[in-house]
């Protein structure tokens, strides 16, 4: 479901995406207005990030995560429930700010104080900070179900340093989502105020600073990037021995890595503010943090190589992806590097170079990642293969649609076009690198309809894939495709990081995990209550846009209901009827 | 029942690997095409690699070697990607690969090898950061720039000279622009002189604490006229919210200085038409000056000499001499000045003058005549 609807989003997102390419395709035209024109990069941006890249990972972590340390279920099944709500509230929510005409314009870092009633007087940011506080629920729901899974319902012998490199991942996430969602909830509670309540946080004329928000919204901001890169990195930490035929190299420091990443991406969120004048000390602070990150990065890169290196590589889709993202990727990390050096940043920052960077980090990381995860896994959640023609051809339009796309716009920025600008003066000289882009959007996007097109088609006639088509090393491929509904008949014992890859252990592994019972495991039935909470949540932010005090309290009453009626149902009501 | 590992139905001897390293040619094609697309492509008047002051020399040196690493080590991971991706590529009925846990020495160096890479960068950073920052040199001009939605304004505090969006400025000599902003936040840039500032808003402190500005300090090299615009989106046209950077001889600035304070078109007898520039009516631009200084023009627009002393909008002292208008949007023309005096937002959405028909700012329509419009325009043009 989670991975349904955000599909649905990346196409919402995508098609504005294109609706700028289009307006960028010459210099001083009008095809759209200002007006519009910042509505739909805003809502690209806040799209593309929290309705595409964030819950298409979650989609993955639901459903991978139990496979693959060995449980039935993620520790609160219902839990989940309600994050998923929450977010298909919050994600109709700020979209439906189109149906009135007043999508949020003020991009999707909102800076203050453009953001007070004085600068932006209309609903557009109140859907926009409203929306987000919304989203922000579902995240840290969803983290602590992670975290709780992965720390309590691991199978016996999975010992952390024996979990599958993209449960790693998911787990080092959470942390950092647990902790980087209540920063911005902060920011956006105290924006909120500022604007519903007339609350002075961010108005200079009353002495609140506008430069505080760029530091809250960074400090989330920031670790957000791995939030969106490191279960990609899992994803292909996974991928790539499965495909080469041997084992990860360097697991132990794979995992320090993705750890120490997680962990020091709090301490550089000001990077994205060297123009701002903290001064010489900070910025060399932030400096030296920033280049940091590229030491464990890069580690990365070099392990994943030295994985492939000696092994028998099959050049599936899944790898192809895989494969592409060690490549592109590597370009976006090293124009990281080139801005992570503030005088060198004063030029780049808020030009179409960073919008090329981050472009290459997140399509070329996040998405690529995901790609190759979902002809991985594909198989595993329908029980088809994927049609490998469609797939290479999905793969080879999004490559050179990617790079037509991102590449030319390192060159207008370095010749001084900024972000998020509607148009751009003749006298710049940057037409032909936008009429690449354009160009390269266009094929990127036919990339995006094959992609779906093979989704359509395997899902209803792919080939049968059987219980592990790939000779793949982790628990989830030892059960059926797709698993029952209880994962696994008997919860199996690990040895090792690759159970499936030695004989004695892949025996004893599907001994267990293929057992079929008498009595199905009970498992908690489905519940509406929710559904209702998740409304209630929703619609108690969507109250406070009255800018009346008593009035959200109204919502509140009515989630507090559904909690009450949720914690006194029987969750296993159902398995009585059943077996009564 | 269930597939064992080494029954691999997919990619087995597929003829996709000979495709394999066409990833990388097209890769390869695309950097090449790229570059040379670059190389040739003509003029770039607003671009961050062509410096033309000290300090965006200094960011310049540190681009270029931040980029020669980058693309050493892009080489590098490339072709190694590009080896292994040919030479261990899965072949028909090939054994079992050897099952290799890691090299706890190789990992050592190539933790430590980028990690030499970074000092080598980030020492000469850190050494740029703070000299690019250190306080005003010694007999620095000062300057105030000021961001407006969405226009430019510039002061120069050691005189009582103000103009907009076209910052004049001396070869040679140190200056030191004193950044804030009087609305949202901006961004300073203008490429060729070095990197961009934030124009954040002065935040109203206690009394005695003094406000915190933004500084940005250099010395121009050559004459010129270099382009630049707001960086930091601040509205609906920010994309419109360009200015031009006049750098000329000190004596020629000089010259300018003294022109715009000794400037005053009202008390003067109103030039002859052989001083006006080719085009204006001596007549119309008469009836313009009555206009605009007997209408709400003045209330916020200043023109130094007359009654007009408003300082919500660009001063227009000299405008007849800039070379745009609208911040860098419009020719500076009679015509375009018409197109801008009849409608504002036509030209650049939210911009807060009233136009002919529709009001701006808490002002009610101008409610001009064409001939009127076109007498202010002349008017407006004729200030040189």
């Amino acid at each position: 479901m989670y991975f349904v609807m955000s599909l649905i989003w990346f196409f919402v997102g995508g098609t504005e995406a294109l609706i700028i390419r289009m307006q960028l395709w010459k210099a001083e035209q009008s095809l759209i207005s200002a007006e519009l024109y910042n509505q739909l990069f805003t809502m690209h941006g806040t799209t593309m990030i929290f309705l595409v890249a964030m819950p298409m990972a979650v989609a993955f972590f639901n459903y991978l995560v139990p496979l693959q340390i060995g449980a039935r279920d993620v520790a609160f099944p219902r839990l989940n429930a309600l994050s998923f709500w929450i977010f298909f509230f919050g994600g109709v929510f700020l979209n439906a700010s189109w149906l009135v005409g007043a999508a949020p314009n003020a991009s999707w870092v909102g800076y203050a104080n453009l953001t007070s009633t004085t600068y932006s007087p209309g609903p557009n940011v109140d859907f926009w900070v409203i929306g987000l506080s919304i989203l922000g629920v579902s995240s840290i729901l969803g983290a602590v179900n992670f975290i709780t899974t992965i720390v309590n319902l691991r199978a016996p012998g999975m010992r952390l340093m024996r979990m599958p490199l993209f449960s790693w991942m998911t787990f080092v996430t959470s942390f950092v989502l647990v902790t980087a969602m209540p920063v911005i909830a902060v920011a956006l509670v105290l924006l909120a105020f500022d604007r519903f309540f007339s609350a002075n946080f961010f108005v200079p004329m009353a002495g609140g600073d506008p430069v505080l928000w760029q530091h809250l919204f960074w400090i989330f901001g920031h670790p957000e990037v791995y939030i969106l890169i490191l279960p990609s990195f899992g994803m292909i930490s996974d991928i790539i021995p499965a495909f080469s035929r041997k084992p990860l190299f360097g697991y132990p420091v794979m995992v320090y890595a993705g750890a120490l990443i997680g962990f020091i991406g709090w301490g550089v969120w000001s990077h994205h503010m060297f123009t701002s004048g903290l001064g010489p000390i900070a910025d060399s602070f932030f400096v030296a943090s920033t280049m940091i990150i590229a030491i464990p990065t890069g580690v990365k890169i070099f392990n994943w190589i030295a994985t492939m290196w000696g092994g028998a590589i099959r050049f599936t889709t899944s790898m192809l992806f895989a494969i592409g993202l060690l490549a592109v990727f590597t370009v976006g990390g090293l124009s990281g590097v080139m801005h992570a050096s503030a005088p060198v940043d004063l030029q780049q920052h808020d030009t179409y170079f960073v919008v090329a960077h981050f472009h290459y980090v997140i399509v070329g990381g996040v998405m690529m990642g995901i790609f190759a995860a979902f002809y991985f896994w594909f198989p595993k959640v329908t029980g088809r293969l994927m049609s490998e023609r469609l797939g290479k051809l999905h793969f080879w339009t999004s490559l050179v649609g990617f790079n037509l796309l991102f590449f030319p716009m390192h060159f207008s920025g370095l010749y001084g076009m900024p972000r998020r600008t509607w148009t751009y003066s003749a006298a710049l000289g940057v037409d032909l690198f936008n009429q690449l882009s354009t160009i390269g959007g266009f094929v990127f996007g036919l990339s995006a309809v094959i992609w779906v097109w093979n989704i359509v088609r395997s899902a209803r006639r792919g080939e049968i894939a059987g219980a592990d088509p790939w000779g793949a090393a982790t628990l989830e491929w030892s059960i059926p495709s797709p698993p029952p509904h209880y994962n696994f008949g008997r919860l199996p014992e690990v040895r090792t990081r690759e159970p499936l890859w030695h004989e004695d252990e892949k025996r004893d592994v599907e001994a267990a995990t293929l057992f079929e019972p008498d009595v199905e495991p009970e498992m908690p039935g489905p519940s509406h209550w929710p559904i209702f909470v998740a409304l209630g949540t929703a619609g108690t932010w969507a109250l406070v846009m009255t800018g009346v005090w008593w009035v959200p309290l109204l919502g509140l009453v009515f989630t507090g209901f559904g909690v009450f009626m949720w914690a006194f149902e029987d969750p296993f009501a159902h398995v009585g009827e059943h077996h009564g | 029942m269930f597939s064992n590992r080494d029954s691999l139905p997919i990619g087995q001897g597929q003829p996709v690997t000979s495709r394999l390293p066409s990833l990388l040619r097209v890769l390869a094609t695309l950097v090449v095409a790229a570059l040379l697309v670059g190389a040739c492509g003509g003029e770039y008047p607003q671009s961050s690699i062509d410096p033309k002051t000290d300090f965006a020399e200094t960011i310049h040196h540190l681009y270029r070697l931040v980029f020669i690493w980058s693309m050493v080590i892009l080489g590098l991971v490339w072709a190694v990607l590009a080896y292994v991706l040919v030479r261990f590529r899965e072949r028909p009925g090939g054994a079992r690969p050897r099952q290799t846990h890691g090299n706890l020495r190789m990992e050592i160096a190539w933790t430590i090898g980028p990690a030499l890479i970074v000092v080598a960068i980030a020492v000469p950073t850190i050494h740029a950061v703070f000299t690019t920052q250190q306080g005003d040199p010694e007999g620095a001009m000062v300057v105030d720039v000021i961001g407006h939605q969405f226009w430019w304004e510039f002061r120069y505090p050691d005189t009582d000279v103000v103009t907009a969006n076209e910052l004049h400025l001396p070869v040679g000599r140190p200056v030191s622009l004193r950044i804030h902003s009087a609305d949202v936040i901006h961004s300073f840039w203008v490429p060729m002189l070095g990197g961009k500032r934030d124009a954040n808003p002065l935040v109203v402190r206690p009394e005695g604490d003094p406000p915190k500005y933004n500084w940005l300090h250099f010395t121009v090299r050559e004459p010129g006229e270099y382009m630049g615009q707001c960086a930091e989106f601040c509205g609906s046209s920010h994309s419109l919210m360009g200015m031009r950077v006049i750098a000329e001889s000190p004596g020629e600035f000089e010259a300018w200085l003294d022109d715009w304070r000794t400037s005053a078109p009202t008390e003067e007898p109103s030039p002859t038409a052989q001083e006006l520039p080719a085009g204006l009516d001596s007549a119309l631009v008469e009836q313009g000056r009555e206009i605009f200084h007997s209408q709400t023009c003045v209330a916020c627009h200043s023109i130094q000499g007359t009654n007009a002393q408003g300082q919500v909008a660009p001063n227009l002292t000299l405008l007849g001499r800039r070379t745009t208008i609208a911040a860098g949007w419009l020719d500076n023309s009679v015509e375009d000045l018409q197109r801008w005096i009849h409608a504002p937002r036509d030209v650049k959405p939210g911009a807060l003058m009233p136009g002919v028909g529709e009001e701006g700012g808490n002002w009610p329509a101008t409610g001009l005549t064409d001939e009127q419009v076109r007498a202010v325009a002349q008017y407006l043009f004729s200030l040189r």
